[in-house]
């Protein structure tokens, strides 16, 4: 295995698409050295990009929204408070990942990459309409998070392209977001369900929404239907009811040691419900 | 396989060490440079006895490279007495019997001083859900909470 830690995103991408054998880059590696380490995955060419310039800034952006490094850790994503008052939701589905010290390591950029369908941060970052920046050797393009993971440990990366950052529109008025998951403990778990919801308001009833659920599929999933079955209401009983039929409807979970196919789809609807209730009072400033 | 040099400051030291790039940290605090305070209790991030900081961060060091410490600062368990002078933390998990075996010991008390310097007053659950990456099968915990909040309190001058 040889170890890289260029000094530019263009030395990166050089090096991923020069490289003939297993090529992995390293962000945070809590996913790299657990496979690294149990002999599943070593790679021959492993390329560092926490030594780029920029990648472990979080910047606003000219629109108001914001810029989040691809070697950014979730400790330095937590400790933030405009980033965690904006997009309180994105940031407690990465908070989520691990313990205080996988959170000293681990980046929004590797969770999305190593490609878990119960990926933690994932929901959060689809609902909440989260874009990435991928450059490789035919250059630099921008793509929504959603588009990014193919299937358990699959991504649409080609060959040689890198995440650079995520971008998070701006929040604007009256918005809010929110991530919940189930696991059988307090702390330290694999979702068995995920759900990510992020909404605005208009004169008090929903104006926009986007919903996404995690672990429920062979990745995370946007559910538009979800969205639909909120806007324009006031999120009363009756919607949330149709938004826990159109996640339950959208869902196609496995049954594995963690949970029943049946309890997956049961409990997605219930955090669905959950999430855009406590989305919707972040939206109305509460606890922001 | 053609090993890096690496140059880092363990403990406020100065050190350097040859590492094969698959290496962790952990590997080459304990083979490289005889700091085994630091102990493997799984080498996949789920126990916390590997516990170090790097430039100040808690991290699990099996989780990561020897060859990412180049020009960084490494604080180990060995670095926290000074001479024969226990740190607080130490004096405290003693009067309290805070462990039995040990062996989560020194990464459970890495992880606790990195709280205190962020959080010089955790509460209970606070200091519970700092520590959730640390697994200890001998003490059941409580005792460890105590002598956390104990030391804190000292240290604080309370
Ligand atoms: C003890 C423990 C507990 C965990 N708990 C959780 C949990 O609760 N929830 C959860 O979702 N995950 C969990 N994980 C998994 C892991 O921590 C997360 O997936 C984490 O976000 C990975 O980020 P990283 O930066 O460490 O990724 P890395 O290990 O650096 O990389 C992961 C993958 O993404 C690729 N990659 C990394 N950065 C980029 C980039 N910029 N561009 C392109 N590809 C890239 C790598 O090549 C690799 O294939 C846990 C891991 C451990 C060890
Ligand atoms: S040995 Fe590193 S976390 Fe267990
Ligand atoms: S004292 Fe034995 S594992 Fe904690």
């Amino acid at each position: 295995m040889r170890y890289h830690a260029p000094s530019s995103v263009a030395e990166a991408v050089r090096l991923a698409a020069g490289a003939t054998g297993i090529t992995r880059f390293l962000s945070g590696g809590t996913d790299v050295l657990v496979q690294l380490r149990a002999g599943m995955v070593t790679p021959d060419d492993l390329i560092d990009l926490k030594k780029i310039p920029g990648l472990r800034e979080i910047t606003r952006t000219p629109d108001g929204g914001w810029r989040i490094g691809a070697a950014v850790s979730g400790a330095e994503m937590g400790r933030h408070a405009a980033l965690c008052s904006d997009w309180p939701g994105v940031v407690e589905g990465m908070r989520l990942v691990g313990s205080t010290q996988v959170q000293g390591r681990a980046t929004l950029a590797g969770n999305l990459c190593n490609g878990s369908p119960a990926a933690d941060s994932v929901p959060g970052m689809v609902a909440a309409g989260a874009r990435v920046v991928v450059t490789g050797p035919a250059g630099t393009r921008e793509v929504a998070v959603e588009e990014i993971p193919a299937g358990p440990g699959k991504t649409r990366l080609k060959p040689g392209e890198m995440i650079e950052a995520v971008l998070l529109p701006p929040r604007g008025a009256q918005g809010g977001d929110a991530y919940l998951r189930f696991i059988p403990r307090t702390e330290m778990d694999i979702a068995v369900v995920g759900v990510g919801v992020s909404l605005t308001l208009e004169g008090g009833k929903v104006a926009a929404a986007r919903v996404a659920i995690g672990a429920v599929a062979p990745t995370v999933l946007l559910v538009p239907e979800a969205a639909k079955a909120i806007i324009g209401t006031t999120l009363d009983d009756a919607a949330i009811a149709a938004l826990a039929d159109a996640v339950r409807a959208a869902a196609t979970p496995i049954s594995d040691k963690r949970g029943t196919a049946e309890f997956r789809k049961d409990v997605v609807g219930v955090l669905a419900g959950r999430a855009a209730r406590i989305a919707h009072d972040r939206a109305k400033g509460a606890a922001k | 396989m053609s090993r890096i040099h690496v140059t880092t400051t363990v403990n406020g030291d100065a050190v350097e060490f040859l590492a094969d790039p698959r290496d962790s940290l952990l590997d080459c605090l304990r083979d490289q440079l005889n700091l085994t305070g630091s102990k493997e209790g799984c080498g996949t991030g789920d126990c916390g006895a590997c516990s170090v900081t790097v430039d100040g961060t808690l991290v699990c060091s099996c989780l990561v490279l020897g060859v990412e410490a180049e020009g960084k600062r490494i604080e180990t368990v060995e670095g926290m007495a000074k001479g024969n002078d226990l740190h607080p933390l130490q004096r405290k998990f003693i009067e309290h019997a805070a462990l039995q075996c040990g062996f989560c010991t020194p990464g459970i008390l890495v992880a606790a001083k990195a709280l205190l310097a962020e959080n010089p007053d955790p509460s209970e659950s606070e200091i519970r859900f700092w520590l959730a990456g640390n697994l200890c099968r001998c003490t059941g915990y409580d005792k460890i909470i105590h002598a956390v909040q104990d030391a804190a309190a000292e240290m604080r001058g309370a």
